[in-house]
Parts: structure tokens; sequence; C-alpha cells
């Protein structure tokens, strides 16, 4: 007879001292792990729900300021710094994590209308109402010493926006005319216009980076090269695009914000129809800026909110909003792409989480393990009703979504009317108009 | 020792001028073997013979003859040593086929023709990823600390025939020590119930004696008299508590023995369920009332009336959680807590059920009956097996975790091995007599005992190769501290599987909804109350002036009949009218046609 009878010894299961940790032998067998999906299903709605719980997005409020927010801007190199330039002409650097401002300038009279640091972050430069462009050290003065701008350009005009050259001591700024600036001259090097009054926004593009692009009054995107004399092309939209952002991976993309409350990205290979709309805002939207990864984009709008698309995809992820924020006219997502700034109305600079139930600080391996389990069980059970419901659902301020409701409204009835309209007219005579294409007047070269 | 020495030293004398050998590694072999072969060996003589060497081992193996562990997956040509040695086994390890088997779920996603890139890639990526995961918890069976249990006979010495004192003699104490005998003959016959984990075990006799022992060091955490007639006995989802089926009420005490509730909503109870994974306790009763006691939060989820008499023989599938149920008319029924019939119906025996078990893995049911039988069916496919004839019939079935099934006749306890492999069973793996009537059976989780109560008490058998040798800590741990268990438990009540998704395949979770249109169309209606994408009515309005006499209201509405189908009939009205053209012209062009046209070149 030969016999072997399953018998243990404890030792090998139980830990031997109180100081150890306790063992934990795994067996993946699939018939001992019944209801597999099931409670993975289950895990999974736990997950959502518990993101839901933890969505707590805002971090700090930065306040300061006397008048509205006007601009932002993010220092080159450091992550900890933050510049705002106000509608009273005040400009203030902020320490992000003691939030505090560290440095008042009164830098302009009137509107500070645009604001940008230079690429090495040693030096940054404002323009105002006042016709000026000043470039100021980021180093504060010692003490007792008064505020000076290292260099004044008084230009024939109001300047409207800046962005400085990524690796050239040049700079564009725009008002009436698009200006590229040495910064060792006192006139523009070059200066760009198209039949155009006035520019509200200029901004390089971080990979061509002799290529710049500009938002226009006349309803028009312009593209320009820095080495040609005249712009390369623009598109005309049917309302006005009030700020554009590149897209700093795939830089031959751009998204502008625009005044019918949506925002488009355009290829600018082919600008006869953008790539995508982006659909939810209520209100114009003023402001918009890409994360670092290229991945995501956040939008400042009138209608106080601030919400953060995909960058592919139609509708938000995300919406912030508070009780107090008001029309946000700036929105800046910081260069470790954990944080987005806002500036509003109200005078205050709000920090915001990007990611809102994201965990700060520094985090165990198992957290981290943990965090990185639940968004792929989210991912995989995103289509499930439950999950989809609970995910999706944001709470908005009562105005929002009555307009949103409005809108909708609207939307449909001309899309019925149009319905009605095709139906009772010659087949063919009244044309399927896909969304993309509706918004784009013309392409001029 | 000096000896020893001396054997050293002379040997080293006598082959001073032979050059020191190598130590020799176990794959040394091999690689003579190939010089041997090839004598004037150079570099890329060698790859090709290892290249030579490697199909060869594959074809051994895809022959299929020789049951070799290694081989039968191709290894990955490695690269070689600078040295100029070759690995000995280059690339990863090969995984055997059966353990790659066992770890695979559902077949591969094919990716549907037409399919954009960003979904070709999607699936690429997730099969990509799964077969990984499935190699690694392949590769991590060999890690498995425990074999399983074996008992073999000698030549012509029947396994069956071996006793367990025999058993218990030949092995080491501590397992020698798992048979032993209760003799507790005054509250007779007893039924039992082990935790998930097996740590701790119920025994509950008919008379109201109810105990709670720690089986393996013999302790006795509780034991009372409820002074009534006990039916059933269960451990609910750890071991701090249990219910007690008496002889009106369902009772659950905790392990001290105090009594936390009498459930009286659950009357005349005589068997009881308890599904782990969704904290329910399944009762069926006298009275032919299936119930469902949610544990965690203590409400009823679901009563049934079951329509066929008194329920006392029952069993879970622990695949799915569907109760299955054995009736006195000789048929089993499935029953999940969302619906008020049966899942399904079969017919089993000629007789009435006597007992009944399902495999862990949901594949395999096996019933006894009143007429003496003994069948296996494929609880998947509803089919049976195989069916066995026992002379006195077996009373109480219970099925290991290894998938040996033990059959009480009377008082005797049989155990067979295989009972659903190709052929059928003819002789027992393992047969006991116990002093009385057998009134319990069960298994004891990943040990190698069956615990039988019968009308004398209770017997602790040693059935080798029972158990399931290697358990999972994170879900069923014998050795875990009061700690751990508080934690588990946390984490199991956080993963509690709502009732509503007991249905017979589990997974059903996991796979695209396919349901046609018109079906979930129905749904939407059914949910709604009404069809929302039904047209009103049209519905003239009143004139006046006698305009809206019943003709002209007529003449309105077929006005307005028909407009969405209009095009079609349009459409198809035209059609038939060219088609109508064309005939008529062709039978004009056939008129004209003259006797020489045959012999006109075709125009195709």
């Amino acid at each position: 007879m030969k016999v072997k009878v399953l018998c243990r010894n404890p030792d090998d299961y139980v830990r031997e001292t109180t100081r150890d940790i306790q063992r934990v032998p795994r067996n993946y067998d699939p018939t001992l792990h019944p209801f597999e999906v099931p409670r993975e299903y289950t895990r999974a709605l736990n997950a959502t729900k518990l993101e839901r719980v933890f969505a707590k997005p805002f971090v700090a409020s930065l306040d300061g300021h006397r008048d509205g927010i006007s601009c932002i801007a993010k220092h080159a190199k450091s992550l900890s710094t933050v510049l705002s330039g106000a509608c009273d002409g005040e400009v203030k650097v902020w320490n992000l994590p003691r939030r505090e401002c560290v440095r008042t300038i009164q830098a302009h009279e009137g509107f500070v209308r645009g604001i940008c640091s230079r690429f090495c972050g040693t030096s940054f430069f404002t323009v105002g109402d006042d016709k000026t462009i000043k470039q100021w050290n980021m180093e504060p003065p010692g003490c007792g010493v008064q505020e000076e701008p290292i260099n004044t350009i008084l230009g024939k005009a109001v300047v409207t926006g800046i962005d400085h050259h990524q690796r050239e001591a040049t700079f564009a700024t725009c008002g009436q005319t698009v200006d590229i600036y040495d910064e060792q001259r006192s006139s523009p090097i070059r200066s760009f216009s198209w039949g155009v009054d006035s520019f509200s926004c200029v901004r390089y593009n971080p990979v061509e980076t002799e290529l710049l692009a500009s938002c226009a009054s006349d309803r028009s995107v312009v593209l320009y090269d820095m080495r040609e004399s005249t712009p390369l092309r623009k598109v005309v939209m049917k309302l006005r695009s009030n700020t554009l952002c590149w897209n700093p991976m795939e830089a031959y993309y751009f998204t502008c914000s625009n005044e019918d409350y949506n925002l488009y990205t355009y290829d600018m290979r082919h600008l006869k129809c953008p790539v995508t709309v982006h659909m939810d805002h209520v209100s114009a939207v003023l402001d918009v800026d890409y994360s670092p990864t290229g991945r995501e984009f956040v939008s400042a709008s009138f209608d106080k909110t601030i919400r953060i698309f995909p960058k592919d995809k139609g509708h938000s992820r995300e919406v912030y909003h508070t009780k107090r924020m008001q029309h946000v006219i700036c929105v800046r997502w910081s260069a470790d792409n954990k944080y987005v700034l806002s500036g509003s109305d109200e005078m205050n600079i709000r920090l915001w989480k990007a990611n809102a139930s994201e965990k700060l600080g520094v985090l165990s391996s198992r957290e981290k393990i943990a965090a990185n389990y639940n968004k792929k069980l989210i991912e995989k059970f995103q289509h499930h009703p439950q999950v989809k419901r609970i995910a999706r659902h944001r709470h908005l301020p009562r105005d929002v979504l009555k307009q949103k409701k409005q809108q909708r409204e609207m939307k449909e009835a001309k899309r019925r009317k149009e319905q009605n309209v095709r139906k009772h007219s010659k087949p063919g005579s009244v044309p399927l108009v896909p969304e993309k294409e509706k918004h784009v007047v013309a392409v001029l070269e | 020792m000096a000896a020893l020495v001396e054997g050293a030293a002379k040997s080293a004398h006598v082959e001073r001028k032979n050059q020191k050998k190598p130590v020799k590694r176990y794959w040394e072999k091999t690689e003579e073997l190939k010089n041997s072969d090839q004598p004037t060996s150079d570099r890329s003589i060698s790859t090709e013979n290892t290249a030579d060497r490697c199909t060869s081992t594959e074809n051994t193996a895809d022959g299929s003859t020789s049951t070799e562990n290694t081989g039968s997956v191709k290894r990955r040509k490695g690269g070689q040593i600078p040295s100029g040695k070759k690995d000995p086994f280059p690339g990863e390890a090969p995984i055997p086929q059966e353990q790659l088997q066992k770890y695979q779920r559902g077949s591969k996603n094919n990716v549907p023709k037409g399919a954009q890139r960003r979904l070709k890639e999607a699936i690429a990526w997730s099969e990509t990823v799964s077969e990984l995961a499935q190699k690694q918890a392949a590769r991590y069976d060999l890690l498995l600390p425990e074999d399983a249990g074996f008992l073999e006979g000698d030549e012509d010495e029947d396994t069956c025939r071996i006793s367990q004192e025999d058993i218990a003699d030949a092995v080491d104490i501590t397992s020698g020590s798992k048979y032993f005998n209760l003799h507790l003959s005054q509250f007779g016959p007893y039924r039992l119930d082990y935790s998930r984990t097996g740590r701790h075990l119920l025994l509950s006799g008919k008379r109201g004696h109810v105990a709670c022992i720690e089986w393996q060091s013999k302790n006795l955490t509780c034991e009372m008299n409820v002074m009534e007639t006990v039916n059933d006995i269960k451990w609910l989802h750890t071991e701090a508590m249990f219910a007690v089926a008496q002889k009106k009420w369902l009772y659950i005490y905790d392990s001290e023995g105090i009594e936390l509730h009498c459930v009286k909503k659950f009357n005349d109870v005589l068997k009881m369920q308890f599904l782990p994974y969704h904290f329910l306790l399944a009762t069926a009763s006298a009275t032919g009332f299936l119930q469902y006691l949610d544990v965690s939060v203590g409400k009823e989820i679901a009563a049934i009336c079951t329509k066929s008499g008194r329920l006392d023989v029952m069993s879970q599938n622990p695949y799915n959680a569907v109760i299955h149920l054995g009736h006195s008319n000789g048929t089993v029924s499935l029953w999940s807590p969302n619906q008020k019939e049966p899942l399904v119906k079969m017919l089993c025996h000629r007789g009435a059920i006597r007992s009944l078990t399902v495999d862990k893995t949901g594949t395999y049911m096996v019933t006894s009956g009143l007429d003496r039988k003994l069948k296996v069916y494929d609880v998947r496919a509803f089919k049976p097996l195989h069916s066995y004839f026992l002379p006195a019939g077996a009373s109480c079935l219970s099925l290991s975790q290894k998938g040996l099934l033990s059959a009480a006749t009377g008082d005797i306890v049989q155990v067979y091995q295989n009972v659903w492999g190709g052929s059928p069973v003819s002789k027992p793996y393992m047969a006991h007599r116990v002093r009385g009537q057998v009134w319990g059976l069960a298994y004891c989780p990943f040990e190698d005992v069956l615990g039988v109560g019968h009308g004398e008490g209770f017997t602790s058998m040693i059935v080798p190769g029972a158990g399931e040798p290697n358990f999972d800590a994170l879900d069923t741990n014998p050795y875990r501290s009061a700690k751990q268990r508080q934690e588990w438990e946390v984490k199991a009540l956080l993963e509690k599987v709502q009732p509503e998704l007991i249905g017979l395949d589990p997974g059903q979770l996991g796979k695209v909804d396919q349901a046609s249109f018109e079906q979930r169309h129905k749904e939407r209606v059914d949910i709604l109350g009404y069809d929302p994408l039904a047209k009103e009515k049209f519905k003239p309005k009143a004139k006046k002036k006698g305009r809206s006499s019943a003709g002209a209201i007529e003449k309105r509405k077929r006005k307005v009949a028909y407009e969405d189908q209009r095009d079609v009939i349009r459409q198809n009205v035209e059609e038939q009218m060219k088609r109508q053209k064309e005939k008529s012209s062709e039978s004009q062009q056939l008129g004209k046609k003259s006797t020489l046209d045959r012999f006109r070149k075709q125009d195709k």
C-alpha cells in the first residue's frame, strides 16, 4: 500500500514572528476563483463610486489681485512659479507650493493684455493697454530698489497679446498687426497683416518654431511663417475665435476657442474642416490650453466653468465650477500635468487638480497599484449602464443646466426644421451638411 | 576519515598529468553527445545542430506519445555567449500545454472585418495582455508548494479493502489523527458542515445537540442543546456565525452559542445552503418555499413558492450559485432568486430524488433516487453521462474539491473516483462502515478528510486525494489570523455580488449584449409602459360649416395615410413601370427580329 495524505506544516504558512508580514500563498487556478466576472464588475462599480466620492478637484485659491485676472503665464523652467496679470495693470508672481504672492509689479496703466516668460526663464514680457511692451527680470530687485523693467518698447498701437519664441531671442506681439520683434531692437523686424483690423492672440508653434498662428477679429485664424514676409493661409469661421493653443506633442494640430460656444481642433495642413468640434460650453469660450502630454486640453468659458476635453472627443470629460467663480478669463495647464490654473473676473486665481479624484502627495507602491487597478477596472466596464451612469454624472450650476437644456432644444428644433425643409423641397437641393463643415466659411491661401 | 583522505591523495597522484576536470553539470551529457556527433564543430555548424535538436524534440512532442513536460512549446533560439559556449537553455522556459489550457479563459477575439485601426489595435493589445497573464499564471504552477494525496494498493490489493485504521497507521501522526470517531448516541443522527477554510466543524443532532469544533485540534468552541428538533445547520461567511434550522424558525447563533437572531420569516426549514460570494442563505422548507436571506443586511431577498411539496433535497452549484432542488416526482429543478419559475426542470429519476450534488466547476451533477440509481449529468448541456445501479441506493452524496464522489448506502460510505470519466466506474476507490445510518456527508475543504454524520455520532475519515492541496490565501486561508480574517471580511463584503447577477452563466456580464433591436425595443416598451417610437394616430381637426362631415374627415385622413411609406411605394411602382416598359420594348424588338439575326455576333 502506498499512501500520501495532504499534511501541511503550519510553519510554512504562518509568519514566524509578529514583526514579519503575513504569508499569502497564492493559487491562480480559475476553479478556485468562481464568479470572476461578477466580482470584477462589483469592484469596478465600487471603484467608479469611490472615484466620484473622492472627486474634489479644488486645491487652492490665490487671492491678492485687486481687479479681474486678464492673463496667466507659466514659468518656462520652474514648476512652482506662476505669473499673472490683472485688469488694473498689476502683475503678480506667485509661489504655488506656498500659495502666496512673492512679488507685485505695477507694470502698466490699464489692462495687462498679455504676459509670457522667456524660454530660459530669466525674464518675462508684459504688454498692456498703454501701448508698451516691457521686459522684466524674473529675479526680484534687492531691498529698497524700485521695480524697473529691463527694457521698454513703446508701440504705435495697443498690443493685445504676446508670445516668445522657443529658442531664439525673438518674440511676437499682436494688435492691429502681428509683429515680430528682436529682443535687441525697439522696432519690429517684421509685421504681418491681411486686411484685418485687429488680432486677439498669437502663438508660436512649439515644434516648428518658425510658425505662428493668430486669431483675428474678422473671424479668422491666420498662419504665418516667420521667415516669410506674408502670411501663409487663413481660415475664416462663422464666429470669431478668442484664443488658440498648439498641441505640444502633435504640433500640426491646434485648438481654438470660439465665440459660438465651441472649440475647434484643426490640422494646419487641412484647414477645410476641423478635425474635431468640441461642444459642451454654454457660453463663449475665452481661453484654451493643452496639457503637456498633448492628450487633453482645458478650456475657460464665459459661463463660469472650466472644462477638460480629451483631444479627440467631442464632449468634455470634466467640468469644474464653484459658486464664487465668475467668468473665467484665462486658464493654464501646469507643466507637470497635474494641475490646472484658472483666472477669473472676481480677482482670484484658482488651482485645480487636472484629475479630480487623484490623490496628491507621495503614494506608496500599493496605493499606486490599487489606483492603477481601479482605473483599469473602470475602463474595462465603462460601457455597462450602471458604471457609465455614475462615471458620467456631474453636478452643474442651475444656470448652466438650464441653458444646456435650452440649447439642446434649439438645436433639435433647428434640425427638425431643416429635415422638414429637405422633405418638402426638390431632392438634392438642400444638402446634408455635417456638423464639422458647418462652421468654416472659407480658407484663403 | 583518514582512509578518505588517503584515497583522494592517491587519485591525485595517479592523475596528476591530466587536466583538472571541471565540475560536471547536469546538462553536460547532451553537450558531449553532440560533440561526438560532430567532432569538428565550429560555431556555425553547432548552432545548426542545436536548431536541429530543437526541431527534433518538438517533433517527438508533437507526436504526442511522449509525455515529456518540456519541449511541447517551442523555445526561442538563444543568443551566443561571448566565450563561445552556447546557452544550454536558450529562450524562455517552455510551458506545458495542459497548464496553459487550465488558465485559458474563453477563446481568442478575432478582429472583425472592416474594423477601424483603433479597434484593431485595442483588440490586439488586449490579446497580448491576456496571453501574458495566462502564461505567467501557468508558470506560477511550478511554485505551488503542495502535492495532492493518493492511495495505491499493492498488486492484487484493492484500495477499497484498505481500512481506515491501516491508513491512519501508515501515515504520519498529524494525518493519522484526522481519522477519529465521536460517539454521540444520545441525540441521534447527526448532520455536519465544515467552514469554508476547513478549520471548523459544526455538528447538529436531530434531537437538538449543536456543537462547534475546531476539529484539527479537537477544540470545542461551543456546545449546547437548543431543546428542539434541528433539521439542518450551516456556517455563514465566517466561523463567527452559523445558522440553525430548528423545528419552527431559523436561528442564527454566534460561535459562542449566543442566539443572535430568530428569523421568523423562515419557518419549517429543512435544508439550507450558503452562497458565500453573494452572502445569501438559501433555505428550503417543508411548505415548499425556497427563500433567500441576505446575511449581510438581514433582508429577505426572495421567497419563491416552488409548488412541489416538501423540499428536503437541496444543493448549490458553486460555479454559478444556482440552487438545485430535488423533488419527490424524480425531477430536479434549478432556481435563481430572480425568477419565480425554475430556470430548468429536468426529469432525472423514476422515483423520488434522495440526494444530489454538483461539482465545483459547475459541469457535473450527481443524483441518486429511490429507484436505487446513481446518475451523473452534464449540467451545462443537461445530458446524462453515466448511470450506475447501487443495490441499496445512496442516501447522501458529496463531491470533493478534486472530484471524488462519496455516497452513503445505509451505514456504508463509499468513495468513487472518476465518476464522470470516459468509462463507467466498476468499483469504489474506498469504503468504510460506520456505526449507524449515515445522515450527513461532507468533505473538508483543503484537507483529505471526509466527515460522516450518522446515528451514533460523527466519523472523520481519511480520503487521500480528496482535497485541493494549494489554497489561495486571498480567497480562503485556513491559516489566517484574526486580523487577516477581519480584513478579508471587509474586502468580501465590498465585493459582494448582487443577487440579481445569479444566472446560469456567471460570465454573462463580460459578454457583448447582442440582443436584437426588436428585443431591446420590446424591453424598452415594457419598462416605459408605452412605445416611444410609435407615431400618434392622425386626428383631423374639427372644422365648422359642415366641412367636418364623415366623408370629408375620411378624405383628409387619406391625405396623410402611409406618408412615411409613400417614397418606398412610389419607388416600387416606378420600378414596376420601368420593368413593364422594358418587357414591352423587348417584345417589340423580338417582333422585328429576322431569321438571319441568329448568326449575328452576340453583343456580350
